[in-house]
């Protein structure tokens, strides 16, 4: 596994934690389908939430929230979409919502994370 | 704190309104909207405070940041946007004070590596600033010295928009840069006007001339190539008495309008504008598209507007002169709305009889047909001249005049201003409890009150004049304002029969 993809599964599960952590259910992890891949769904109280994880190791080539771009997140609606058709309507989720992630990991300190609700 | 405001100047032609640059940040994915009527130019602010912010490590926030220029609905343009939308961005995002950013106007544009450049329009947006009630102004370190023209606002120079954020008190150690310098102010004194001594012969233009100066006449000088008029119309200038406080600071507000380089101090002398004669009415006049630009017209303000091969020039260029001869303004309107520049300046035409040159002349033979010589001086219109009161004929300077030019010797640029001075205190003094200042301005019906009538019996040969329909009633009343001048620089009380007379040669020695 490349080292990029390798930061991205750490990010994933630093983010997975602080989720848990905060009293989130989490639903799915990974989940893919030909058009891309969910990295978390949640349940938030009666908020079904699309997560999208951005991990960077340094700020150096910007920071993680700029990578999510407007194409990502008309793409990251589309997937919810698919979600949802393939996976039925989920029981106590009144509402939809998308969240952003941004890890960032240095090599060889703690973890930094923010998290952006409802990005569209 | 998400919502921060600072304030910036948007300018109109010279007149600046205040913008409210309000600063919001979203807890959304990164990204940066301009909104309020920006142009091009203060659109690309966006790219430009982004990465100044982030050299000079200050960086701006990485949510959603929403600037607003208030008032929304006024056209706005220009890069001196750039350090307000800065300093309202680390505002909102809790790196500077608010309460600090909210007292202050910035001005300026921002390098990419965070410093600051020297923009124009820093004094006439100083000037509102200080107009609208504020006492504090930042601007960049290149522009302190113009800025301070404004006496009663304290003027911070600033190098980068680092030092503006440690200024306004964020806790970031200070980072020494070098700041950017415009170009050099041009020296006053390289600007070579030539001493009125320089002129051989040509003794009734010379007086002309100080009269012209003394009583703010508009003046003609109708002559063959070769006599001089240029010369003559250069050293103009040189005798006018240096300009007054308020003056001084409109012509300067000007040249940073224009974005030519304001020193340290105010421009004291006349300006000079001589445009070519192709020169389109925009041009003489100010217009364009997004930014409306003063045109020579304005930049002659309190000065000379010299119109050399006066004929040449496009009908609709001149006349576009006619607005601001009556009424001392200069209105532009455009699409992005109304300019109003100032347009007392002093018109000096000079142009030559047909289009051969020699018209007129007595040492050589006009080539003209009668009709091309009618319509060579027929594009000057009636209404434009009308308003020139003094119309001069130069002649070439004779072999004789040369050789005893020497002897007599002219009067020179200092003595002259000086008569020059000394005829506009008189003049100022008799028209104290009026609203006018200068001979020229003075309309009939003064001239025909008690203050302003001539000398009894003085009038005679004037009166003969009328009643022969040698000259109009408007050209009578016009005679009379320069009589008051001679008058004037011959410290005399009222003017006599010689003064009028001289006067009504002034008028008629050309067409």
């Amino acid at each position: 596994m490349a080292a990029k993809d390798d930061l991205g599964r750490r990010g994933e599960r630093i983010a997975e934690r602080a989720l848990t952590a905060r009293g989130y259910e989490i639903l799915d992890r990974n989940w893919r389908c030909p058009e891309g891949e969910i990295d978390l769904v949640a349940l938030d109280g009666e908020a079904l939430v699309f997560i999208e994880v951005k991990t960077r190791s340094s700020t150096a080539f910007g920071h993680p929230f700029e990578a999510i771009t407007p194409g990502k997140l008309s793409r990251l609606r589309r997937l919810a979409a698919a979600w949802l058709a393939e996976r039925g309507p989920v029981p106590g989720a009144a509402r939809l919502r998308i969240d952003a992630i941004g890890v960032l990991a240095p090599r060889d300190a703690p973890a930094s994370l923010e998290h952006l609700e409802g990005i569209f | 704190m998400p919502v921060a405001r600072s304030h910036a100047i948007a300018l109109l032609g010279l007149d600046g309104t205040v913008v409210d640059i309000e600063a919001d940040i979203s807890q959304q994915l990164p990204g940066f909207v301009l909104i309020g009527l920006p142009d091009l130019a203060l659109g690309q602010a966006r790219e430009r405070v982004r990465a100044a912010a982030a050299n000079a490590g200050c960086p701006i926030t990485h949510r959603k940041l929403t600037i607003n220029l208030s008032p929304a609905a006024l056209p706005k343009h220009g890069t001196a946007f750039d350090l307000g939308i800065a300093m309202a961005a680390l505002a909102a995002d809790g790196v500077v004070p608010p309460a600090s950013v909210d007292r202050v106007v910035h001005l300026g544009e921002l390098a990419l590596d965070g410093r600051l450049r020297p923009t124009p329009g820093i004094l006439p947006s100083v000037l509102a600033a200080s107009r609208a009630g504020f006492r504090t102004v930042l601007v960049p370190h290149g522009n302190a010295a113009e800025a301070r023209l404004v006496g009663d606002v304290d003027v911070v120079g600033i190098a980068s928009v680092r030092d503006a954020a440690i200024w306004h008190g964020a806790a970031l150690q200070p980072i020494d840069v070098d700041p950017l310098l415009g170009a050099a102010p041009v020296a006053e004194a390289a600007l070579d006007e030539g001493d009125l001594a320089d002129v051989v012969g040509n003794r009734d233009a010379v007086d002309a001339l100080q009269v012209a100066a003394a009583g703010g006449h508009h003046l003609f000088l109708l002559g063959p190539p070769g006599a001089g008029k240029t010369m003559l119309a250069s050293r103009l200038p040189g005798i006018l008495p240096d300009l007054a406080i308020d003056a001084a600071l409109e012509v300067s507000s000007l040249r940073s309008l224009s974005g030519l380089p304001v020193g340290a101090r105010l421009v004291t002398r006349p300006p000079l504008e001589s445009p070519h004669h192709t020169a389109s009415p925009a041009a003489i006049i100010g217009g364009g598209s997004g930014v409306l630009r003063p045109g020579a017209a304005a930049r002659a303000a309190h000065g000379v507007l010299f119109l050399d091969e006066a004929p040449e020039f496009s009908p609709h260029a001149l006349d576009a002169l006619r607005q601001p001869l009556e009424s001392g303004v200069i209105t532009v309107s455009r699409a992005a709305g109304s300019a109003r520049f100032p347009g007392r300046f002093q018109l000096v035409l000079a142009a030559n009889p047909c289009p051969c040159g020699n018209a007129g002349s007595r040492d050589q033979e006009c080539l003209c047909t009668p009709f091309a010589q009618r319509r060579y001086l027929g594009r000057l219109s009636g209404p434009l001249l009308d308003r020139v009161d003094i119309r001069l004929r130069v002649e070439r300077i004779t072999a004789a005049q040369l050789r005893t030019a020497g002897e007599s010797g002219g009067v020179d640029t200092a003595t002259a201003r000086m008569r020059v001075r000394r005829a506009r205190a008189v003049a100022a003094e008799r028209l104290a409890a009026t609203p006018w200042r200068l001979n020229a301005q003075v309309p009939g019906t003064w001239l025909r009150s008690p203050a302003g009538v001539p000398e009894r019996g003085a009038t005679a040969v004037l009166d003969r004049a009328l009643e022969r329909g040698g000259i109009t009633m408007r050209g009578y009343d016009r005679v009379l304002r320069m009589a008051w001048t001679l008058a004037d620089l011959d410290e005399a009380t009222r003017p006599d029969e010689a003064h009028i007379g001289r006067a009504l040669l002034l008028r008629r020695a050309a067409a």
